[in-house]
């Protein structure tokens, strides 16, 4: 299986194809509703951001706290969709790589291809496995908001699948 | 009269927490397995060894098989021989906190809906239900919001036919799609009134999976496999696992139905005091 390494290239990101595996390695940041809320708002009103969105990988993602001995706890995707009102505006201010479950919408999808952007989608319900790939957490943004806070995390091998690739081809076929 | 502290309502509630939170039920393992045995495709066998995997992986390692430990709705039923000293729905509550707390839980509950806010661990959703006898059965079910946002409500007309009925819930699911962790369990409450439709489709949700399916259910159940939706929403034989329903007497003039759709991961746990 193909294995990619953060940050992702414009040239890596446009090599990958929706339906394929890959196992991605390095940094991501978790950014679910408010935060993601909060992110757009602060784009509008020109400040700056607590991230850098052109190389960021964004994973909707609120885990459990973290237990003794592990970095997080149980860390799966929640639903894309509701992202899908913030994600225009952050894919305009650079950032490229989502992960995330289930489909987006038709203005999400065309943003994607015209940006070459890329969106994955792993192992839905699953937050009890994906936590083996969690090597650190650190609350880098809006502690104030519990889980909804902005983790940045060190990944290694953690499986994806291409579900929107640069091209707007989509593994959920014409949904 | 058979006296029962709050506080061992309180202890009976952490440890249902616990135990719904780390161990997927038997009757769930033993429907992904088939549904494992059940499917050809390579992608979507791979999904299900996941899940299986997954609920191992959370057992093993006492760690929440998913990340959404859900908003906690919890069934009480109380006999009307049992009295209880204390208030019921403070013990249920401060169950919730610890057990939440003590296994470390996600707190997604937001004391206002609106204006939002830091979130917590409770309250739960308590639905309590005088029965005969002297014991309290408490069963917990921490429901995670991807399917619950899936959730439908319709109110036919009382002249609808079991068609339409049937096609609204198909709809229902279709309309999930990939989003809410597919292969769901699917509850439907028919009959009642709009609220009470709407329990008795998350009540659904607390049937065994063994048990002998209607001929409504195992249709439903037929239909919905065939939108091929699949694991994960990426294709496959297995869209939903089981299709659960509960009836009630409604009025002349009204035909409410319920849908609540469940993930794979449908967590339940219960005790009798």
């Amino acid at each position: 299986m193909k294995k990619i390494v953060v940050p992702l290239d414009a040239r890596t990101i446009q090599s990958l194809k929706a339906g394929q595996e890959v196992l991605l390695s390095g940094t991501i940041y978790t950014a679910r509703d408010q935060a993601h809320k909060r992110l757009v708002e602060t784009i509008k009103a020109r400040k700056p951001l607590p991230l850098c969105l052109e190389e960021a990988v964004i994973y909707y993602c609120g885990p459990t706290a973290k237990q003794k001995n592990r970095p997080i706890g149980s860390c799966g995707p929640t639903t894309s969709a509701r992202m899908d009102a913030f994600t225009g505006a952050l894919l305009a201010k650079g950032l490229r790589v989502m992960i995330g479950k289930g489909r987006r919408c038709p203005e999400v999808k065309q943003a994607i291809k015209k940006y070459k952007g890329i969106y994955f989608i792993t192992y839905a319900g699953c937050g009890a496995l994906l936590n083996k790939y969690v090597r650190s957490a650190k609350v880098i943004a809006y502690p104030e908001l519990g889980p909804e806070a902005i983790l940045k995390l060190e990944v290694e091998d953690f499986p994806l699948f291409v579900a929107i690739d640069a091209r707007g081809r989509n593994i959920y076929g014409q949904d | 009269m058979k006296t029962l502290k709050a506080e061992k309502i309180t202890r009976a509630v952490e440890e249902l927490v616990r135990r719904a939170n780390f161990l997927l039920p038997a009757d769930i393992s033993l429907a992904l397995r088939r549904a494992y045995r059940a499917e050809n495709d390579r992608r979507a066998k791979k999904i299900l060894r996941a899940v299986l995997d997954n609920a191992a992986y959370a057992k093993g390692n006492d760690l929440a098989i998913c990340q959404d430990t859900g908003m906690a709705v919890v069934f009480a039923e109380v006999g009307w021989k049992l009295r209880i000293s204390g208030d019921l729905r403070a013990a249920v509550n401060k169950g919730i906190r610890a057990g939440y707390k003590k296994y470390c839980l996600r707190n997604s509950i937001v004391a206002d809906p609106l204006l939002r806010g830091r979130p917590g661990f409770s309250p739960a959703i308590l639905h309590t239900e005088i029965v005969p006898g002297s014991r309290m059965k408490l069963t917990l079910l921490p429901k995670g919001f991807g399917c619950e946002n899936k959730s439908q409500l319709k109110m036919f007309k009382p002249t609808s036919g079991i068609e339409e009925i049937k096609a609204f819930i198909v709809e229902t699911v279709k309309h999930a799609g990939p989003d809410a962790c597919p292969p769901y369990v699917v509850g439907v409450g028919i009959g009642g009134s709009a609220d009470y439709a709407g329990i008795l489709a998350k009540k659904a949700l607390l049937s065994r999976l063994s048990a002998k399916p209607s001929g409504l259910e195992k249709d439903l159940l037929k239909r919905i496999n065939k939108t091929g939706i699949g694991p994960m929403g990426l294709g496959g034989k297995t869209t939903a696992l089981a299709v659960k329903v509960l009836t009630y007497p409604t009025h002349i003039a009204g035909l409410p139905v319920s849908v609540n759709i469940s993930c794979h991961a449908l967590r339940r746990a219960q005790i009798i005091l």
